[in-house]
């Protein structure tokens, strides 16, 4: 049996909407048969569903405001950016736009509408085709920011967002759509709260206290696995590991009352350490829960540096295992 | 066209004016916080376009949509609450002169950015066979806009029933066309194989025959029509605007072609007086609504930010 990565339970995700909501329709560049996509995901949905996928032009600003309007007359429409770095072309739609209207319209409208948005690196695609740019888009109040792992249900959580009335950005971590998806593992228990956008909650304590709490989001999680397994197997740091797939806006009640078991604070991101979604998380928690920890807490994220191409140069900018290695040392001497 | 057609016509376009001439003074005396964009001068493409609407349809306007919001709705009690900041405005007091909504219409004040909402809109209602067409209002300004290219494109390639009601009134803020603009307006419909007209009168029967056309065609077809339509704001491009850049000797010129002036000359006195009280006693009583009506309570500032 072929193995469901996250790609897969994407696609699955779109093609049982298709089915079931006639007003859902996909629009992007190259998503048509045969080419279906720069990843494939919608491979095959246009054979399978004549009229509902539309291959767009290269432009990215007009595709989203387009979608926005057909979002505000009673469709729903998924929005599939070619690389996630082009969002910045369709910023404005999004921010100004689609974000705006049913607050500044006081309540009168809905925006159902998905853009989603392959982000990340560690494939070699360079300074524009890499990055991470969610970071630009969660401070604007009225955009959901969305982003699955292989500990999530990726059809569930596409299923949500475009059953959703307000516009979602759904982020999928470039390096996991050939990720298997699996909800168990040999080293973590793992639970998930909070429907529709679940967090998944990975605790390898085995019943006992956990020693640290280690938040992150999207293609980090698989990242933070790898090295928090190494970390019990060799040191015996007992880790909980929280992978929200709501980033934005986010719920912190999950993270506080972890960390006020642990008093201890890891947050990993792949994006640039100044201004990003780590540093939003780590002032929350030490505002409201600062008095319940017991070491600082330590941010892991890329470099402040745009992301090289060469593969040296970009394992060496982005955080990896031995990165989150380093974070939980310097969290457990303290 | 018969006398009570005029009349009719005439009162949109005073009512108009006279609201727009309205806010100025109340800008000037202190009474409104912001900025607005009026459209003295442009009464008749807002009046002569929307009058050959039906009301299923659907409009989508500017930063400077006072004029359309009027012509589509007629709530000047909506409209003057909202720019005076009221929980009995049309979006609360939290939209403003730029970012009004109504049933079937949606202003916000990105230059350009509506032509692309509105060419989505275009697509749904085809999709659903609504009969329903979109009109979305741009100026000339918005042509600098990558993003109206983008969806006019998308529009023919993907026959959306939109029609592009482009009122041209020379200036850009305060930058002349002239300097922001290389080729012509019509030809970049060409271009895209969208069919377009231009209007050089901005005689409001003259706005109402060719939109009559224009309407048809967009409904008929099912595809984007460009309708350019030259006009002339005699005021600033917002209420702190000098109009240095322009002379007075052009604004004059413009003037004595006032729309607006031209419709009264063919009122008889007793009953252009009899429009101008009505339209000024709605707007008076709109104003002394909105002075005694709250602003939204600070409790419901965060509803409409997350629909269920």
């Amino acid at each position: 049996m072929e193995k469901l990565t996250v790609g897969r339970a994407i696609a699955a995700g779109l093609r049982k909407k298709l089915a079931d909501d006639p007003t859902v329709y996909l629009l992007g560049e190259d998503i048509c048969d045969p080419y279906g996509g720069a990843f494939r995901i919608t491979r095959g949905l246009s054979s399978e569903f004549p009229g509902r996928l539309i291959n767009a032009p290269i432009s990215e600003a007009g595709v989203v405001g387009v979608a926005t309007g057909m979002a505000l007359r009673g469709l729903r429409p998924v929005v599939e950016m070619m690389f996630g770095d082009f969002i910045a072309l369709a910023a404005d739609q999004l921010i100004n736009h689609a974000a705006k209207f049913s607050w500044m319209y006081n309540g009168a409208v809905s925006v159902p509408l998905v853009v989603r948005a392959p982000m990340g690196g560690r494939r070699g695609y360079g300074p524009t085709h890499s990055q991470s740019l969610e970071r630009m888009l969660l401070s604007t109040p009225g955009l959901r920011i969305v982003a699955p792992t292989p500990r999530h249900d990726a059809a569930a959580l596409i299923g949500a967002a475009i059953d959703d009335s307000n516009p979602v950005v759904f982020i999928e971590g470039k390096l996991l759509y050939a990720a298997e998806q699996a909800t168990v593992s040999e080293h973590y228990d793992i639970a998930h709260t909070h429907p529709p956008y679940p967090a998944a909650v990975l605790n390898n304590a085995a019943g006992e206290q956990p020693n640290v709490t280690v938040v992150t989001y999207g293609p980090m999680l698989p990242v933070v696995e790898e090295a928090m397994t190494a970390a019990f197997n060799e040191d015996e740091v007992a880790c909980e590991i929280l992978a929200p797939s709501e980033i934005g806006p986010l719920d912190t009640a999950l993270i506080g009352e972890s960390v006020a078991r642990t008093g201890r604070l890891i947050v990993a991101e792949e994006g640039p350490r100044s201004w990003g979604w780590a540093a939003e998380v780590v002032a929350r928690v030490v505002e409201r829960w600062g008095d319940r920890l017991v070491a600082r807490p330590v941010r892991v994220a890329g470099r402040d540096l745009p992301l090289p191409t060469a593969r040296p140069l970009e394992d060496h900018v982005l955080p990896g295992v031995e990165t989150v290695r380093g974070a939980v040392e310097k969290v457990m001497l303290q | 066209m018969a006398i009570c057609a005029k009349i009719d016509t005439y009162e949109q376009m005073y009512l108009i004016r006279a609201f727009e001439e309205r806010i100025a003074e109340l800008f000037s005396r202190g009474e409104l916080f912001g900025t607005t964009h009026p459209c003295i001068g442009q009464e008749a493409t807002a009046v002569g376009v929307v009058t050959t609407l039906e009301p299923t349809d659907v409009v989508t306007s500017t930063h400077r949509g006072h004029g359309h919001f009027l012509a589509w709705t007629g709530d000047v009690q909506g409209l003057m609450a909202e720019i005076m900041g009221r929980a009995t405005g049309v979006c609360a007091g939290r939209g403003g002169s730029q970012h009004l909504y109504a049933e079937n219409f949606y202003t916000n004040g990105i230059t350009g950015g509506m032509g692309a909402v509105g060419t989505g809109m275009a697509l749904a209602e085809k999709q659903r066979a609504s009969g329903n067409i979109v009109c979305s209002f741009i100026g000339d300004g918005a042509l600098a806009q990558g993003i109206l290219h983008e969806a006019m494109n998308m529009a023919s390639l993907w026959d959306a029933p939109i029609l592009y009601a482009l009122e041209n009134n020379l200036y850009a803020m305060s930058t002349h066309v002239r300097d922001t603009l290389a080729g012509g307006i019509v030809p970049r419909a060409g271009a895209l194989a969208i069919e377009s007209a231009t209007v050089e009168s901005d005689d409001v029967f003259d706005v109402i025959a060719a939109a009559e056309q224009a309407v048809e065609y967009v409904r008929e077809n099912s595809r984007p029509y460009l309708l350019e339509l030259r006009t002339y704001r005699f005021c600033g491009h917002s209420i702190n605007d000098e109009r240095a850049y322009r002379t007075r000797e052009e604004e004059d010129e413009w003037q004595r072609r006032d729309p607006l002036a031209r419709l009264a000359g063919a009122l008889a006195e007793t009953e252009r007086r009899a429009i101008e009280g009505r339209c000024r006693a709605r707007i008076e009583r709109a104003i002394a609504a909105a002075r005694n009506a709250p602003v939204q309570d600070l409790g419901d500032i965060g509803k409409g930010l997350w629909k269920s």
